[in-house]
């Protein structure tokens, strides 16, 4: 058995949502915290395992007569044990120095953040959104946050709905995200990459595809991103495209998503201005592809049941005329 | 020691004068001077069950109801553990389809539900309504009707609950269904009904039982069991029932403003309205955390009891488990925020309980070494009950340290809400708890039903819950430190948590086994096992002091106690008291501290109204569901029932 | 195992008044739980008020008076209350059935008036959260109020039966002027909280 986790140990600790592999100054903490209490319990536990098993190995006298007591031998005992309290007393009063600690560490990171993001929890998707003190430059997006990597980034936390948990387990500890209440993360990327997460609060029907994605770039590259996404969308190139367009803003579609540059404004489900350029569908659910997308599209109820987005009454030319347009949303 | 020294002679108090408008005292035969068989034909007659379905479902007797409970829980324990199965089948793999969310999410709400509410606190009080009584040398609980009631709520709650998950109309919002997910806006229908009113229902039945063991442990102890000389098994279960009596009124307040909240429209949990979501979990986890210890505290009295039998000596530092008993006690009041790390409190409030969970450690602590350093001594004859506290130590020292991990604010943001919290969980809960109870089991057995478990089926099945117990639970750390989150219906095949997925199954499963081991071991053990007699490990305590099992009145006479360890002080013979009646319930009331027998006081006879009064009571609330005015409608029969319960029907042991 | 008598209880008495009895430290058990009900909703309350700082969240004042009239009642029949357990350890049965009677109608008297407090409130438990926790404190305290009221009422009836003249019954009547002194203790915190703070913010 315990071959068989050392196997399963080296084979899950190299992950993109493992907090055993910190890819941030706050992860590296609290995976250094974490090995150490490991490592002092685990001494703990061995002792403890010894003073249980030794007296089974030594078996000095055989029980006679149980009233009969050594007093010498009980006042050793005695000793022994208040020796023990004294110890267990010195170990957590040592570890919650340490803890208190580890939290001011973690408190100092985000105190220079130049970059502020509004996460907003959703059942079961994430709304992102870049602050800026110039409106024109606020940017809307869902499910995967860009940061600049090496920067440190404040994140705001709430819910419109029910209560969430944002977790990027090799970036940071989680925070909830809970209506009528405002929480703080500051997060930061040591080196460009992808970090996964997912919501750690269980929210309803689809919290286990809740996912989320903190994509940490270079400066110039997340500068050159961000001023993209704040472009309005792109015009349909293909006729195909085009059709899509049209039925899109003719169908239910419109009533929850947004697409800039067009009268599509919805803003209860995730915003579509440039769907094409993300990674993922439906928080997390499918990679991002044509027919994936057209999957999605056609059958959001088996891929995620109880989800909110509802099934469109499209035949096959439709979702292939919409399929064709939200591809073409980089 | 002297008779007088137990009794408290100076202070029997002189029989009242005739004073005031009572009606004459109607004396009855005396047990002074009768022979054991004459005694034994008298309390049979008063004390049995009556006969017959409605004698049966009138009985008061603490060991019926007790056996009542116990069973129900166990099946409870059957059903919550079916749960886990198909739990682990779907996640046995990543991206397996067997069961869908809408399933999975009522599962894993009504495996918790089941085990907290329906089988963990059940069945540890059950045991202490089954022993308190005989260890305290008592022929009764106290209130024997409330406790019956207790049950009939008990069982029918816990009905309501398994009926509507057949129905498909089980709670699937966790089980503490935090709001706003629980609430109006996005639970629509009766599923969060479901939980809320079954929560509230079934604590009345913890609550009953708690009232009664306290008084049974205050007032009806045999002369002179002083504070000092009460078993631990008893403090523990005096102290849980005072964790009760403070944090159970904590759910029911929760799951009654959430029913408002979700009925009424009421807006306490609504921050549109000026509501917090933020307060339902203050609330529930005020009540909360102290249920793992309502859990737990029980579990360390069976192996403060079952120790010193084994290890074949008084138990070490008996002052000092009393104490810790408290402490842990006081101090599970003061951690309920400890689960709330993740919700971004200020931080200086979280460091104060990162300091206050640290701190209970310290009389856990104390607890653990004292066991220790009595197994230290001598040669512990190791059989069942002892390797299951064997077991408990090396499963629930990890689940305390791992605690102390998870008291830590910072080191608690990464790990809360993942697999390494369930891991936690069950290392406490079962480890601190079902390995103590099946090592109790093994233990007490015998006094139950007169024959012994088998020793050989008992290793065999100590060995496989072990086994199981760790390959399910062990690698649930690792998975959670890998960003596995509890709650999950499935996850990714690219997180690479497939293969430990279905090792945890796979162990699950062993696990699961185990208990159809025990099971078997259970019913063999009631049909074919051997005799045990009165005392079958020679242990000290008084339950062992009368036959196996006890007959309906537990103990001929009211023994006196003269040692912590009567039954190992008093060899020969146990001095005894005479001079109650046989022909009514009779029982003896003492003093609280020093225990100085001071009342002859009847204790109730059987009575069908106990369970009216539960149809009544429950068919309120499960009728509150659809509409409010059942609290309006219902009153009447519940009024109607008590009245019947309370009402004096002639019998000598209301003429008092 | 072989028995050694070794004491003769034959001379102890049939039933005692207040910590003699098991059924007064039931009651106790009772109060501390409903007690802890009753501190957390106000505790709940209290939570609510600090965490909006314009708590009563411009609801109009309760008008006091209902609940003040309820509050005068109440402690005023704290006396014949006291008086009537002087006589239940007497065992006086003719004193005990007056002072349940008198007992009877001082229940009654508070609930009628208690019936005019809910309107009083100013406001619906549906308008907002404060209206909320002023309906949940004063249902509370109602229930409470209605159980005691009928649990005395039954147990009038009862001192009137041949029934009552046993000790045991004139242990439930001090059982029963110990738990009117507790419905009575629990409703001046919840009054004030009702009717005097939202008067201070």
């Amino acid at each position: 058995m315990t071959f068989a986790l050392c196997v399963l140990l080296l084979q899950g600790c190299a992950g993109w949502q493992s907090a055993l592999d910190p890819k941030g100054p706050a992860a590296g903490e609290l995976a250094w915290l974490i090995w150490f209490f490991t490592a002092l319990c685990a001494v703990v536990w061995v002792l403890v395992m010894i003073a249980l098993v030794a007296p089974l190995v030594m078996r000095s006298r055989p029980g006679d007569e149980p009233l009969l007591l050594d007093e010498a031998a009980e006042r050793r005992k005695m000793r022994v044990v208040a020796f023990a309290v004294g110890l267990t007393a010195i170990i957590l009063i040592g570890l919650t120095l340490l803890s208190f600690f580890a939290n001011r560490t973690l408190a100092a990171i985000g105190s220079e953040a130049a970059l502020t993001i509004r996460v907003t929890g959703h059942q079961w998707w994430w709304e992102v959104r870049y602050e800026d003190a110039t409106p024109s430059r606020i940017l809307t997006t869902a499910n995967e946050i860009h940061i600049p990597a090496g920067e440190p980034v404040r994140l705001l936390l709430t819910s419109t709905d029910v209560i969430h948990s944002f977790w990027i387990p090799s970036l940071a500890g989680k925070l909830d995200l809970i209506p009528g209440h405002m929480n703080v993360l500051d997060i930061k990327a040591d080196k460009p990459g992808v970090y996964r997460g997912q919501c750690a609060e269980f929210c309803g029907a689809q919290h286990a595809n809740m996912g989320t994605f903190i994509i940490a770039e270079p400066r110039p590259k997340f500068d050159a991103w961000l001023n993209d996404q704040l472009q309005p969308a792109g015009a349909p190139a293909s006729g195909e495209a085009k059709a899509g367009a049209d039925l899109f803003l003719k169908r239910p579609c419109v009533m929850c998503h947004r697409i800039g540059g067009t009268p599509a404004g919805g803003t209860v489900a995730p915003d579509l201005t440039h769907i094409a350029s993300r990674k993922t569908l439906a928080a997390g659910t499918l990679t991002m592809s044509r027919g994936n997308l057209a999957a999605w599209i056609a059958d959001p109820q088996g891929i995620k049941p109880g989800s909110h987005m509802p099934v469109a009454d499209l035949n096959g030319d439709e979702l292939n005329a919409i399929v064709a347009y939200l591809e073409g949303l980089k | 020691m002297s008779s007088a020294d137990v009794t408290g002679d100076r202070h029997i108090p002189e029989p009242d004068p005739a004073k005031g408008d009572l009606a004459p005292e109607r004396d009855g035969p005396r047990d002074t001077g009768m022979d054991d068989a004459s005694l034994h034909r008298w309390l049979e007659r008063t004390w049995r069950t009556p006969s017959g379905i409605v004698g049966a479902l009138s009985s008061v007797d603490h060991k019926v109801i007790a056996r009542r409970y116990l069973i129900t829980a166990f099946v409870f324990l059957g059903l919550g553990g079916l749960n886990a199965v198909a739990m682990r089948i779907q996640l046995s793999g990543p991206q397996r389809g067997l069961i869908g969310p809408d399933l999975y999410n009522q599962l894993f709400t009504m495996h918790g539900v089941t085990m907290m509410f329906l089988f963990a606190v059940p069945i540890v009080q059950a045991t202490g309504i089954y022993l308190v009584p005989l260890m305290v040398g008592t022929r009764n609980i106290a209130f024997p009707r409330l406790n019956a009631f207790g049950y009939w709520i008990y069982v029918s709650g816990g009905a309501f609950a398994w009926v509507s998950f057949a129905l498909n109309m089980a709670p699937d919002v966790g089980w503490f269904a935090y709001v706003p997910l629980s609430g109006p806006e996005f639970a629509p229908g009766k599923r969060a009904d479901v939980w809320a009113q079954m929560i509230t229902y079934t604590e009345v039945s913890s609550l009953a039982v708690a009232v009664a063991t306290i008084v049974t442990v205050f007032k009806q102890r045999a002369p002179g069991m002083s504070l000092d000389k009460i078993p631990l098994y008893v403090w523990a279960m005096l102290v849980t029932s005072f964790v009760v009596v403070f944090a159970m009124p904590a759910v029911m307040i929760t799951s009654t403003f959430l029913i408002l909240d979700r009925l009424v429209g009421t807006h306490i949990f609504n921050p549109a309205e000026g509501g917090d979501a933020l307060l339902f979990q203050h609330l529930f986890w005020f009540f909360g955390h102290p249920e793992v210890y309502i859990i737990f505290l029980p579990a360390t009295g069976m192996v403060s009891a079952i120790i010193p039998v084994f290890a074949r000596r008084l138990t070490f530092g008996h002052l000092g488990l009393v104490l810790s008993l408290i402490a842990v006690g006081f101090l599970s009041f003061g951690l309920w925020v400890h689960h709330m790390f993740a919700t971004g409190l200020p931080k200086l409030g979280a460091s104060f309980f990162t300091a206050s969970s640290m701190l209970i450690a310290i009389p856990n602590g104390v607890q653990i070494f004292c066991w220790l350093a009595t197994l230290w001594d001598g040669r512990p004859v190791i059989r069942t009950p002892l390797l299951f506290v064997f077991g408990f130590f090396f499963i629930f020292v990890i689940g305390g340290l791992t605690g102390v991990m998870l008291a830590s604010v910072p080191l608690d943001l990464q790990v809360h809400d993942t697999y390494f919290v369930v891991a936690h969980f069950h290392y406490v809960l079962i480890g601190g708890s079902v390995f103590p109870l099946l090592g109790a089991a093994y233990f007490w057995f015998p006094k139950i039903t007169g024959r012994m478990m088998s020793e050989r089926l008992g290793r065999c099945h100590f060995w496989l819950a072990f086994i199981g117990f760790n390959a399910a639970f062990f690698p649930m750390h690792l998975v959670g430190l890998w960003g596995m989150p509890r709650r999950v219906y499935t996850y990714p095949a690219e997180l690479g948590w497939g293969n430990i997925n279905l090792f945890i199954s796979a162990g699950a499963l062993l696990f699961f086994l185990s208990f159809v081991l025990f099971t078997f071991n259970l019913v063999h053990g009631a049909l074919k096992g051997t005799l045990a007699g009165n005392n079958p490990w020679d242990a000290g305590t008084l339950e062992w002091a009368t036959s196996s099992p006890p007959p309906s009145y537990n103990f001929a006479r009211i023994p006196l106690v003269t040692h912590i360890e009567p039954l190992w002080a008093e060899r020969e013979a146990l001095p005894v008291a005479t001079g109650l009646r046989v022909d009514a319930r009779e029982l003896l009331i003492s003093t609280v501290a020093e225990a100085y027998p001071d009342i002859r006081e009847k204790s109730a006879t059987p009575s069908i109204w106990p369970l009216f009064a539960a149809l009544a009571v429950g068919g309120t609330f499960l009728y509150s569901i659809f509409t409010p005015w059942a609290i309006v409608w219902g009153a009447a029969p519940i009024a109607i029932t008590l009245i019947g319960w309370f009402w004096p029907k002639g019998d000598p042991e209301d003429q008092e | 195992m072989k028995h050694r008598i070794a004491a003769d209880l034959s001379g102890l008495p049939t039933f005692g008044h207040g910590p003699r009895s098991p059924t007064w430290w039931g009651t106790l058990g009772f109060m501390a739980l409903e007690g802890t009900g009753f501190a957390l909703a106000a505790g709940a309350y209290l939570y609510l008020a600090t965490l909006w700082p314009n708590w009563r969240l411009s609801a109009p004042q309760p008008n006091h008076w209902p609940g003040t009239i309820v509050t005068l009642l109440l402690i005023l029949s704290l006396v014949p209350n006291h008086i009537l357990n002087r006589y239940a350890k007497q065992c006086a049965i003719g004193p005990v059935r007056i002072g349940m009677v008198v007992m009877s109608l001082l229940g009654l008297a508070p609930l009628v008036v208690r019936w005019f407090e809910f309107p009083a409130l100013n406001i619906y438990w549906d308008t907002n959260a404060y209206g909320s926790m002023l309906w949940v404190l004063l249902g509370l305290h109602t229930m409470h109020l209605i159980t005691d009221v009928g649990d005395t009422l039954v147990l009038t009836v009862l001192m009137f039966t041949r029934h009552g003249h046993s000790g045991r019954r004139f242990g439930d009547v001090g059982d029963n002027v110990f738990y009117w002194d507790f419905v009575v203790l629990t409703w001046i915190p919840i009054y004030l909280l009702i009717y005097w703070m939202p008067r201070l913010g």
